[in-house]
């Protein structure tokens, strides 16, 4: 009953202007790097800020210091090289939209990406700050999975990779380790004959996912092959549904999906939020697989 | 960087404006307070309703989820600026005209919208303006109006030709 | 001369489509709200509101907040006692209405999640917020009263000891033979409806601006408010300053629908700092507080049954409303109108005369809430339309053949209700006549019958009702609160020849300036850019109500119109002395004083020389009288009903629940309507609002009384994408009541397209046997009634 002395609040913390930071421009990844890791755990990354800030205004998180990437060259820039579609990490939401080399290559990117909120928010929203903020309910940590992606990160120590789909552990976590700045994306070039489907069920444009689906396939002879069904808004982070995919392989889009559906039943267990309820999104999801389909077997 | 402080060095509305900062100041609250433009507003300081839209370096952005000291070397274009240089002129007439603003909140965030829309597609459809428009929150009107004097604009441009330049009335 | 001579004159700007004369600022980021004000020494309030439901407060430590960089005071309750007498939210014509005083900070408990409880005034906002976050309170937590039923139930402990139970208010109405035409009936239907919790999320959050005079004791207060004269009553009475110290002024107001004209704890906090300190004193609410302090509206679990004869009359309806509030009735229109209105409006546009309502307000720790937009209409509305569609289907008879079967005839007026309203003449037989034509109803019945046999599934909604504006003193006044039904306007004719009307309507956005320009300058014959008008301010305009219950074209509109023709019987007058004519030969016209041919004979700024600087030559005995000031209020009708048809076209996935609204019309009855051109606006923004809390909108609470989708990407609200075109077409029934026949229209969209929406949803389920009545009908309640999640 009685309760220990407490910080009085209200529905958030007090009010909506940020709190206090020191605020450090790095002009080279190197002096970034050196700034997060001096600063051990009281400084963040600033990118887009899209997400950060309105988490500052609310005094969500009281970072001692943030560290202003935007301008870091190194982060920047879409090139291709023998079969891998280089994304910087400062690559922004809108870019995805309108690069050529994205809707030639990894046409899956530029499909989800007009889903992102607003204008606005992808102006500035980057690619590297959407990966590294990993929130369930997003599209394009879904899109890196679906797309085989690799990751790289820098560190002091050096660069490394991991697999998107080893990337993301949990709501709002990820493989980065503490000092470390993910730099870019690299996906392997879709194969010529890779189809992909992007749905997304949301209450208004633009708001997170209730469930979406990133997928891709190949048709051969008229039949699906390496299908990859990738959810999101349906768990911690995006959910592989290789089982459901499994039952696709050798299929024609027009059949009916049924072991599919009942497969990827089994194999989620989403975590229910305001709009949906676990069981409401299982069965959203099966609604995106057949409609995926549906799209395939479209003329 | 002195006693907490950026300096940053700044173009707002075609003026250069040099100041000293505190690292957490948002632009809108810059705007507002440091420069005394009050046209744009803030409303939710949470990124979603579009009270507090800039146009930074040519792009449409949230002015509250982005920190002045950020802005060193940028542009930003504000409904002031906007609106003395005649750029938005005929969207705003059209406004008028169409009764596509009440109490005139959302109308900074809603023009400038409007104007970058208008700069990327020609010719949009009705669904078009209403998916563009669709990160700006008006309670008053039922966006209707607004629809209606977007759509007017867009073909009276596109009637002008091709030549009309980014920036010129 | 007949007053309404200009409307046949072309000069007349009454029902044209004229362009908004203020827009052209607030387009040009022009608008000055109370944020944009800058004073010398004002500091910035920041309050820490308690997170709890219902906790009591066993300590405050403010020391570490005191010392916080900037702050200048740091406020509890006990700083404030003695500068203010607490406000009660009761009104002696609801009989039985119970409330405890309120205070503007909470003293030893907070009864509500975002409850003020300690202010701190510091130099800016920023600086306020980081001294509130070393605020130290100690709490012992209380259990919550957060279900209405609950409530209500016996061994639930009372929010208030001293009022013995939750129940804030009830009341019943029981007309005619209610049991005796449930008995004899050949079809009855029953349903159960809810309907949400919402909030109006202004674009401009609340704000004020006091300002203590501390040399001239006086007060100004800037405030985003509807009702300026109303709020100085209330900060005169509640601190002890002489009526005639306190200002309050509106500027621009960034939208308001209902939410700023009660009275706000934190609001009283910041006048009272401003008197502590002699020194300006701002608070604007953040988004985040808006969501737990603003007044929240709606919460409703209804059942009602239907009694219908085999042909489709309606023989009786019978209603038991229960809604809960917050632990206070509000201030000073209390928080019993909504649910008397619901009771009062249900069912009233049909012929039946058996009717019986119970309603029951029940206190819960949950913000305080009252009276938002549309009042009670949208709830009586779409209970009323959806149970007359649930009885159509059941007979199997088209929605709109059991409205035409029902709705009082055109001819019958004046009507008295069962519940006692008192219609003076309404159109809702040719207002739906006139919607089904507009929809094109019967393509849309077709057109709905192909796509279904390929599985697409639309629905058709129809919605018939009333909306209440122009209110008389029965309303409030009856009651005992400081509330004006009544109106008026002050104009000048000035030298150049332009004119300055003064009145007390206040603008937030809806026209009312442009509405009462239009009309003074069409009954003085002028040109519309020749007026000024002047609102929002109770040190320059006329003692008024200000805008609430679509009152202002009605009310307002007839107090410029009549102060316009009093000083055109004067300048014709003055005129006549000046032409040696009888003024009955003269008349005015753009700018001009004419005969009654039309030929010009002398200008108004003519006119306006001799009377301020000529007096010498006029005769010995001449005294011009070139101001008028007329007041108004409504004589002949409590309140002045409208009608209203609305429809609504959507196509519904049954596979996902998701809506997608196609098309929405709406035909509106308002009287004379002066501007179309604002009138639509209005009924598409209230069409838009009343979508939301059809589809979108609702405070999502857990059992602890926590508000779990306080901000706006997880409360929604209606954006451009998801909504229709609205098509809004009028009826002009005129009111005797006054001269210019106007009646209100500001409300209607909301109250009807609730119900409109909810009918269509219903229609498009119809193959599927099942229905929502739950609102908002979110895709989750959809598939939940299908049984698909």
């Amino acid at each position: 009953m009685l309760k220990p002395e407490h910080q009085a609040t209200g529905a958030g913390e007090a009010g909506l202007k940020a709190p206090r930071f020191r605020y450090l421009k790095p002009h080279s990844l190197a002096e970034a790097l050196d700034m997060l890791g001096g600063n051990a755990s009281g400084a963040r990354l600033l990118a887009g800020g899209q997400s950060l800030v309105p988490a500052l205004n609310m005094r969500l998180l009281e970072p001692e210091a943030l560290i202003d990437i935007n301008g870091l060259g190194e982060l920047t820039g879409i090139t291709e090289r023998q079969g891998v579609l280089r994304l910087g990490a400062l690559t922004r939401h809108a870019e995805l939209i309108s690069s050529p080399l994205v809707a030639r290559y990894a046409p899956l990117l530029a499909k989800a990406a007009p889903f992102i909120a607003h204008a606005a928010i992808r102006n500035r929203g980057t690619l590297g700050g959407s990966l590294a903020h990993a929130d369930p309910a997003a599209e394009l940590p879904a899109c890196a999975v679906a797309l085989d992606a690799e990751i790289e990160i820098a560190g002091r120590q050096g660069s490394r990779r991991v697999r998107a789909r080893d990337f993301f552990t949990g709501i709002y976590q990820t493989a980065l380790q503490p000092g470390e700045i993910l730099a870019a994306i690299e996906i392997p070039f879709s194969p010529p004959g890779r189809r992909n489907v992007f749905l997304e069920l949301a209450r208004r444009q633009g708001d997170y996912a209730l469930c979406g689906l990133a997928f891709a396939a190949e048709i051969k002879d008229g039949t699906i092959a390496a299908a990859r069904a990738v959810y999101f808004g349906v768990g911690a982070k995006p959910v592989e549904a290789g089982k459901a995919a499994a039952m696709l392989e050798g299929q024609t889009p027009r059949a009916a999906p049924d072991a599919a559906c009942a497969a990827l039943a089994a194999e989620l267990a989403p975590l229910g939020d305001f709009n949906a309820s676990p069981v409401m999104k299982r069965h959203l999801a099966q609604v995106l697989l057949r409609r995926a389909l549906a799209q395939l077997g479209a003329p | 960087m002195s006693g907490g402080t950026v300096s940053i060095r700044l173009s707002i509305n075609g003026e250069s404006v040099t100041r000293e900062v505190e690292p957490r100041l948002n632009l809108v609250d810059f705007l507002r307070d440091e420069l005394g433009l009050t046209g744009t507003r803030w409303s939710c300081e949470h990124g979603v309703c579009g009270a507090c839209t800039v146009l930074i370096d040519g792009a449409l952005a949230r002015g509250c989820l982005v920190f002045a000291a950020q802005l060193d070397g940028s542009r930003v274009e504000t409904i002031e600026g906007l609106s003395r240089s005649g750029v938005l002129a005929d969207l705003q007439a059209a406004f008028q005209l169409h009764n596509a603003v009440q109490c005139g909140f959302c109308s900074a965030g809603m023009l400038l919208s409007a104007e970058t829309l208008l700069r990327e597609n020609r010719a949009p459809s009705r669904a078009d303006i209403r998916h563009y428009l669709s990160g700006n929150y008006c309670r008053c009107t039922g966006y209707h109006a607004i629809i209606d004097a977007v759509e007017e604009v867009a073909k009276s441009r596109a009637a002008k030709g091709p030549s009309r330049k980014e920036g010129a009335p | 001369m007949s007053i309404l001579s200009f409307l046949d004159r072309p000069a007349s700007y009454i029902g044209k489509r004229v362009p908004r004369p203020g827009a052209k600022r607030l387009l040009a980021g022009g608008g000055r709200y109370v944020d944009d004000l800058r004073l010398p020494r004002l500091v910035h309030l920041a309050f820490l509101r308690s997170p709890y439901a219902h906790a009591r407060i066993l300590a405050i430590d403010t020391a570490a907040a005191s010392r916080a960089p900037g702050v200048v005071r740091v406020l509890t309750a006990k700083d404030l006692e003695g500068r203010y007498t607490p406000w009660v939210g009761v009104l002696t014509h609801f009989k039985g209405l119970k409330s405890p005083p309120q205070h503007p900070l909470a003293r030893e408990r907070a009864t509500w999640q975002g409850e003020p409880i300690v202010a701190v005034a510091a130099e800016s906002r920023a600086l306020a917020e980081d001294a509130a976050a070393l605020v130290k309170i100690e709490w012992q937590e209380l259990p919550a009263v957060t279900d209405m039923a609950g409530a209500l139930a016996p061994g639930t402990p009372p929010i208030h000891a001293e009022l013995g139970d939750n129940l804030a208010f009830t009341r019943s109405v029981d007309a005619g033979e209610v049991d005796a035409a449930f008995a004899k009936a050949f079809a009855v239907v029953e349903e159960e409806y809810s309907f949400a919790r919402h909030t109006g999320v202004c674009p401009e959050p609340r704000s004020i601006l006091a300002d203590y005079d501390q040399a001239g004791e006086s007060l100004t207060v800037h405030y985003s408010n509807q009702a300026p004269h109303m709020m100085k009553e209330i900060f005169a009475k509640h601190f002890g300053l002489a009526e005639n110290a306190v200002r309050v002024i509106c500027p621009d107001v960034g939208g308001s629908y209902g939410i700023k004209i009660h009275v706000y704890p934190d609001d009283m906090t910041t006048v009272a700092a401003s008197l502590l300190l002699g020194r300006p004193v701002k608070f604007v609410a953040d988004r985040l507080e808006s969501f737990v302090s603003d007044i929240h509206a709606r919460e409703h679990r209804i059942k009602a049954r239907l009694a219908l004869t085999k042909e489709g009359e309606i023989l009786a309806l019978d209603m038991d409303d229960l809604t809960g509030i917050g632990p206070y009735s509000t201030y000073p229109r209390t928080s019993a109108v909504e649910g008397n209105q619901v009771v009062n409006l249900t069912g009233s546009w049909y012929r039946h005369r058996n009717y019986r309502a119970r309603l029951r307000v029940a206190f819960q720790n949950k913000p305080p809430t009252t009276q938002y937009r549309a009042v009670g209409h949208p709830i009586a509305a779409a209970v009323t339309e959806a149970i007359i569609d649930r009885g159509a289907a059941q007979l199997n008879l088209d929605p709109a053949q059991i409205r035409r079967i029902n709705l009082i005839p055109d001819d019958a007026y004046p009507w008295t209700t069962a519940s006692g309203l008192k219609f003076e003449k309404l159109s809702h037989q040719a207002a739906l006549e006139k919607l089904l034509k507009l929809m094109d109803y019967d393509g849309l019945r077709r057109e709905q019958a192909e796509l279904r046999k390929k599985g697409i599934h639309r629905g058709i909604g129809l919605a018939a009702f009333v909306e209440l504006t122009n209110p008389g003193p029965a309303f409030y006044g009856v009651g005992g609160a400081p509330i004006s039904a009544q109106d008026g306007a002050t104009i000048r004719l000035d030298p150049g020849g332009s004119v300055t009307c003064a009145f007390s309507v206040t603008e937030q956005g809806q026209g009312t300036e442009a509405m009462a320009a239009q009309v003074a300058a069409s009954a003085l014959g002028l040109p519309i850019e020749k007026v000024r008008i002047v609102t929002g301010d109770t040190e320059r305009t006329p003692y008024g109500g200000g805008t609430w219950a679509s009152r202002g074209a009605g009310i307002g509109g007839e107090a410029v119109l009549q102060a316009a023709h009093a000083l055109k019987q004067n300048i014709l007058a003055l005129a006549g002395i000046m032409l040696q004519t009888p003024p009955e030969n003269l008349d005015l016209a753009d700018g001009w004083v004419t005969d009654k041919s039309g030929a010009r004979r002398i200008g108004l700024d003519e006119v306006g020389r001799a009377a301020y600087f000529r007096g010498d030559t006029l005769p010995p005995g001449t005294q011009p009288e070139m101001s008028a000031t007329r007041h108004y209020m409504p004589k002949l009708y409590p309140f002045a009903f409208t009608n209203s048809a609305q429809g609504s076209y959507l196509e519904l996935d049954v596979e996902t629940g998701f809506v997608r609204l196609l098309k929405h019309w709406v035909v509106e009855d308002c009287g004379r309507v002066i501007n179309p051109m604002l009138v639509d606006e209005q009924i598409r923004g209230g069409v838009v609002q009343g979508i939301g809390s059809a589809l979108y909108e609702e405070c999502l609470y857990d059992g602890l009384g926590q508000l779990l989708n306080g901000n706006l990407a997880d409360y929604l609200v209606p954006m451009a994408a998801e909504m229709p075109d609205i098509e809004v077409a009028h009826i002009e029934t005129l009111t005797a009541d006054s001269a210019l026949g106007a009646k209100g229209a500001g409300e209607a969209g909301t109250a009807g397209a609730p119900a409109a929406v909810m009918n269509a949803v219903n229609d498009a389920l119809k193959p599927f046997k099942v229905r929502v009545s739950s609102q908002p009908m979110t895709p989750q309640r959809i598939l939940k009634a299908l049984a698909r999640a």
